[in-house]
């Protein structure tokens, strides 16, 4: 069905008497807040890619150029802050999970609309203050964004606003996390039982559980970071008997966790997508909706993997080695799963199963490469190398980023009610893979022939490597470029979409593109599960 | 959109936070844990430079406070709006004694020269500095914690003044009340750990 006037429909237009920048900002409907922390991702994500482009460009030859050693430091510090905590972490939970979970399991909005718009405000209060820690104080922090101590301790550089920054945008996370666990087990619509909730939702609901439990650590260790630099406490400075390898511990029990609030949600999003462009039933709904929850808790016992080099018993080594393979196993689940959806479907190539069979691809070599870091051998190899970087960017940007992408295209044409152009953002998908690889897969072997991370200049041996990275990285942004400029045409003035372009049977599909300000013209009973689709049709 | 209530989920919600606080401490708890396990006899000693009367004295308070909290809940719920009021004004009372009474004790070790940060510390064993160290973030978390309760406590009761929290409608009094429990919980272990160490 076509709606005549779009733009006069749904939650996008204001309602009678509260227009204006305000009925956003102070809006308590879960999509418009959704909106909210697209815009803030979007913009940061500009910001962390055009520091990334210059901490690329410096790198292009060796020897000093373009910026300082101080500044290099300050920036792919400041790069991995934004990029992690501004992008990656709320990325696709706080925008997209905020817009759909409540269209996909039928509710009204989130159990706690008021503090929803809160935690947004949260995140905003800690994107400024992230911001502002660059231009005040006595510099740029300059710790990488791990906030290592002793030297996060000592350093003179702005750090305490950074991890008070950091520390806010935990809380930022742990109350959505809060929100989407009690939605899910409050809200549910008639008929909408746990075996029919889509996959989404169920990735959603492992990510919370994650938020809710590990979030904390982080904060009380970057307030710990913060007290010690105005107290000196001494509780992680080896001067007063305090014991850095804690703080490594306490941060990692967190940050570990972290790597699956990022990807988890972009792994439902996939699992979400592919059956619609297969036109089948997935393949194992149990055992995928089962390995969110593996993985969110096997993925809180290895955080150590990241310390194997410093200084640990050979016992404890062995133990967190073995359970890092543990957690491989529910990840390949999914990935066979998926492959399995595909295998015989009817399959229509568009782009978002594009962005999602990259994001497969992606995901899988940062995956495999994982597994060289987890065994203890191999680790202490390449440990602190561009083989980590590599292997980071292939999970967190070919993996979440690409199913960011994925979820945007696949979702756009629901949100704003309007369609971008497919061909277009085909093409966009190609460059964007290919700059991505020409990018990243360098710095495997850069990593292997020893090339140290975080160093400012390096060796002419390593030229040739570096050199095609930023190659790469010039190919990739044109893509990005393309990419957005794309979507955004298509939000503006795309053709009409319809309600279900695609043929999708999740709950959302049923409602207006864009749903009203309530999601559901009358309450949804549902009646079926999320991937059958017989009887739903596309539109082409 | 229309106004809907949601008991049970309002209380889901805030068993989730609660448990978030506790998790938070935890962060502390392992320390503490990893540090006595390596200091055992100078934690020892730093405990027994603690007042364990001021601490008895607070670790009463607070059960007390615990209490009172919980009958201005049944209160509320029998429509004893009064006594309710004058129940969370006691509650909100003994907290400020317990904030009062650590005052006392936070700047007589001072006096001492027992600070975060002091000459006195760094010349101690590294075991004690870190006893005292712990000392100051655990309780002093604690402390802002209470401060937090109280303040919700505060807002509660002119809620219920104003009608706005009632016999029919008690889940945030009720949500303020687990959360000065909590509050109250986080003591029970804190008041051992430092007090009765020695
Ligand atoms: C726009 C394309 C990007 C480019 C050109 C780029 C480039 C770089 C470079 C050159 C470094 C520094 C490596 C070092 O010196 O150790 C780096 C580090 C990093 N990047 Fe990216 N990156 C990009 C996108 C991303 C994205 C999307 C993310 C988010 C997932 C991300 C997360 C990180 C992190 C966490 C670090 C580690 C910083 C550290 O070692 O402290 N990057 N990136
Ligand atoms: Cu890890």
């Amino acid at each position: 069905m076509d709606h005549g006037n779009v733009d006069g429909l749904g939650f996008l237009a204001s309602a009678p008497g509260r227009g204006g920048l305000l009925s956003w900002i102070g809006s308590t409907d879960h999509k418009r807040i959704g909106l909210l922390y697209m815009g803030c991702i979007v913009f940061m994500f500009f910001c962390g890619s055009i520091l990334g482009m210059i901490l690329r460009l410096k790198l292009m030859t060796p020897g000093s150029t373009l910026v300082g050693p101080q500044t290099y430091n300050a920036m792919f510090t400041l790069h991995g802050v934004i990029m992690i905590f501004l992008v990656v972490i709320p990325s696709i939970p706080a925008s997209l999970g905020n817009i759909l979970l409540p269209l996909q399991i039928g509710a009204e909005d989130v159990s706690f609309p008021r503090l929803n718009l809160f935690s947004w405000w949260l995140y905003v209060l800690g994107a400024v203050l992230a911001l502002v820690s660059i231009f005040t104080g006595t510099g740029a922090p300059d710790t990488g964004w791990t906030f290592y101590v002793p030297f996060s301790e000592r350093t003179t550089t702005n750090v305490s606003m950074a991890v008070t920054a950091v520390t806010i945008l935990g809380f930022s996370s742990i109350l959505t996390g809060l929100n989407f666990v009690t939605t899910i087990h409050r809200l549910r619509a008639p008929g909408m039982t746990w075996t029919r909730l889509p996959l989404f939702v169920w990735s959603l609901y492992a990510t919370a559980w994650i938020q809710v439990l590990a979030t904390p650590i982080l904060g009380i260790t970057l307030a710990l970071v913060f007290a010690e630099r105005v107290l000196h406490l001494g509780l992680f400075d080896p001067g007063r008997g305090g014991d850095p390898l804690l703080y490594q511990h306490l941060f990692w029990i967190y940050s570990h966790p972290a790597v699956y609030i990022m990807v988890l949600p972009a792994m439902g999003v996939i699992s979400d997508i592919i059956p619609v462009f297969a036109r089948k039933n997935i393949f194992g709904y149990k055992m995928i909706a089962f390995s969110s929850l593996a993985i969110a808790f096997a993925g809180s016992l290895v955080w150590a993997h990241h310390m194997f080099t410093s200084g640990m018993s050979d016992t404890a080594v062995l133990v967190f080695s073995f359970l890092t393979f543990i957690v491989a196993i529910p990840s390949a689940i999914k990935v066979f799963n998926w492959v399995s959806t595909l295998y015989k479907g009817s399959i229509s190539v568009d782009p978002p199963l594009l962005f999602s069979l990259g994001f497969i691809f992606m995901f899988s070599v940062g995956g495999l490469t994982g597994l060289v870091q987890g065994s203890a051998g191999t680790d202490i190899h390449v440990h602190d190398t561009y083989f980590i970087v590599g292997h980071f960017h292939y999970v967190i940007f070919g993996g979440t980023g690409l199913g960011l992408f994925a979820a945007l295209h696949f979702w756009l044409p629901k949100i704003f009610g309007r369609m971008y152009d497919k061909t277009v953002a085909k093409l966009s998908f190609w460059i964007i893979l290919a700059g991505m690889n020409l990018l990243y897969f360098p710095m495997f072997i850069l990593g292997l022939e020893g090339l140290p991370r975080r160093y400012y200049d390096y060796l002419p041996k390593y030229a040739h490597g570096q050199m095609l990275s930023t190659v790469g990285s010039w190919i990739l942004a044109v893509g990005l470029v393309m990419m957005f400029a794309n979507l955004y045409r298509g939000i503006r003035r795309g053709p009409l979409a319809g309600d279900n372009p695609w043929g999708a049977a999740t709950l959302e599909w049923t409602t207006s593109s864009p749903p009203p300000a309530d999601n559901f013209a009358t309450e949804p009973v549902v009646t079926r599960g999320p991937y059958d689709f017989r009887g739903v049709a596309r539109r082409d | 959109m229309t106004e809907h209530r949601d008991y049970a989920g309002g209380k889901l919600g805030m068993w989730l936070f609660l448990f978030t606080e506790i998790l938070l401490f935890g962060g502390l708890f392992l320390l503490y844990a990893a540090y006595l396990h390596r200091y055992p006899a100078d934690f020892n000693a730093g405990g027994k430079q603690l007042d364990v009367v001021l601490g008895a004295a607070n670790t009463v308070i607070l059960i007390t406070s615990s209490f009172t909290v919980a009958a201005s809940i049944t209160a509320l719920r029998l429509g004893e709006t009064t006594r309710c009021l004058w129940l969370l004004a006691a509650t909100v009372a003994l907290a400020l004694g317990f904030l009062v009474n650590k005052f006392f004790e936070w700047s007589a070790k001072f006096g001492h020269g027992i600070y975060p940060g002091s000459e006195h510390l760094m010349r101690l064993p590294p075991g004690e500095n870190l006893f005292f160290g712990l000392y100051y973030a655990m309780t002093g978390l604690h402390g802002l914690h209470v401060l937090i309760g109280a303040t919700l406590l505060t807002v509660t009761a002119a809620l219920v003044r104003r009608g706005r929290v009632t016999q029919g409608n008690f889940g945030l009094l009720e949500n303020a009340g687990l959360y000065w429990h909590l509050v109250d919980l986080v003591w029970i272990f804190l008041f051992p750990l430092f007090y009765l160490i020695a």
